[in-house]
């Protein structure tokens, strides 16, 4: 269905061209939403859709889009998205908005999205920029939800809200590591991700070391 | 066309500006009352909370409807006041009026054959606003009243012949115990000033009294480092979170002091 080129948009940023541990762009919502499980999640359905959708909007118009008005069309187009975004949780996911509060706010200054719009959608066709968009989406998801579960796991000991550390655990002096609800531990997770990744694919690293 | 010309640019910018302001309204106006309904469930939640009553969005209504007998507004002295829902009070607004002004909201509650009412309270935390529900256990009082003395003489000679004093009393409700507390924030720090909203911050409060044993308001207080176990008014305060936890205590000193006169019950 897909070509090999095509494939490779989606599959690159999921792990060779990662917008968290390659690119290092979305860092700071990958720390601020990651205590939980469940925010992480929503968000990252809420950047796959906006960053998609975005990326196929300026895609079509990038033809049209004056150069010098360019980064504001760009903004207008995803905080739109994200305003949208927004109303739909309010009224549908109270709960998950609640939790949310400012982050959804915050996709607007995600800078994965500005940035795969300025490198890729304002270049290319729609079609590509979707793909694009949903690979970028997915790399960032994974991280997420990668850290957001050893967060959870560590420092809550439950996963989606249900314990899963048993109590006998507890009684015998186990204590959850609050530390890991802080922000400074999920920058810590995220190095010893990018740690495993560049272990595993030589390719990243740099030539002189 | 020119692309980059002036006139384009302009005319491109206002067309996107309008498109754009157009869909976010038509979206905004459909989603509404879905979001104010979302909105008032929580209020119901939280008022159903602070009596310790669990609800999920779907059997709050009814639940409020069960527990929650009465709703009325009263000013600074206790007086009812009419013509205004309490339910629809925005304490923000009443909050910055001058005292004599302010619309009080009171929720009635009735639990396992207890009294209690509910008062919400609001003021600021470290990022933005804090707010709560304070649930007061009622307490009825005997207060002995001078005795009624009946004395019949005789007509003829002057002397008593029956004498009777009955023992009066009036009950008099007051509302000097707290039974339970929620809180809530908008955006205060996860982990840290956020925990207001968590059991272990909220539990402690059942149980403290906001008025010394001369009656005296004396509020609730926020103790940085840990409570006395035997205190009368003290709760523990977050570690890391002091300017929240100072919030609170504010919110409480102010919010609680309009009430006072009612919890009292001297008119």
């Amino acid at each position: 269905m897909l070509s090999s080129k095509q494939l490779k948009l989606i599959t690159n940023p999921i792990n060779l061209d990662n917008p968290i541990t390659v690119q290092v762009l979305g860092i700071c919502s990958a720390l601020a939403v990651t205590v939980k499980l469940e925010p992480a999640v929503v968000l990252s359905i809420s950047v796959i859709f906006v960053i998609s959708l975005s990326n196929v909007i300026i895609s079509i118009l990038r033809n049209t889009i004056p150069t010098r008005i360019r980064i504001i069309v760009q903004l207008m187009v995803i905080a739109s998205l994200v305003i949208l975004v927004d109303e739909v949780l309010k009224a549908y996911m109270y709960d998950v908005s609640k939790q949310l509060s400012v982050f959804v706010g915050l996709i607007i200054t995600n800078c994965i999205i500005m940035g795969r719009l300025e490198a890729f959608a304002l270049g290319n066709k729609p079609f590509p920029a979707l793909l694009d968009g949903i690979g970028n989406g997915a790399g960032y998801s994974i991280i997420l939800i990668i850290v957001a579960f050893v967060r959870e796991l560590f420092g809550s000991g439950t996963v989606w809200g249900a314990q899963v550390i048993p109590q006998g655990f507890y009684d015998f002096g186990y204590a959850n590591n609050s530390l890991m609800i802080l922000p400074p531990m999920a920058l810590i997770v995220v190095g010893i991700i990018i740690w495993v990744q560049r272990a595993r694919n030589k390719e990243l690293l740099d030539a002189k070391y | 066309m020119n692309v980059q010309g002036n006139s384009y640019t302009f005319i491109y910018a206002s067309l996107m500006v309008v498109v754009v302001a157009a869909l976010l309204s038509f979206v905004a106006i459909n989603l509404q009352p879905l979001q104010k309904k979302n909105i008032r469930i929580e209020k119901k939640r939280d008022i159903l909370s602070s009596i310790g009553v669990s609800s999920t969005a779907e059997n709050a209504d009814d639940l409020y409807e069960q527990y929650i007998k009465d709703e009325s507004v009263i000013d600074i002295k206790g007086k009812a006041q009419e013509g205004v829902e309490a339910f629809n009070v925005n304490l923000k607004k009443e909050l910055v009026k001058p005292p004599a002004e302010r619309n009080l909201p009171l929720f009635k509650c009735e639990k396992n054959d207890s009294n209690f009412v509910v008062v919400p309270v609001r003021g600021k935390g470290l990022w933005g606003p804090i707010w709560g529900y304070i649930a007061m256990q009622e307490n009825v009082e005997k207060i002995e009243l001078e005795p009624d003395v009946v004395v019949e003489t005789d007509s003829i000679t002057g002397d008593t012949i029956r004498q009777e004093t009955k023992q009066n009393f009036k009950e008099v409700k007051t509302y000097s115990t707290i039974y339970g507390a929620v809180f809530d924030h908008k955006g205060e720090t996860p982990g840290l000033g956020a925990e207001i909203n968590q059991y272990w911050f909220e539990e402690p409060f059942s149980g403290k009294k906001i008025f010394d044993k001369n009656g005296n308001f004396i509020s609730i207080e926020v103790v940085k480092g840990g409570a006395p176990p035997d205190s009368r008014n003290a709760v523990d305060a977050i570690s890391g979170g002091t300017i929240t936890s100072k919030g609170v205590e504010a919110m409480l000193d102010t919010c609680l002091y309009n009430y006072t006169t009612y919890f009292k019950n001297k008119k």
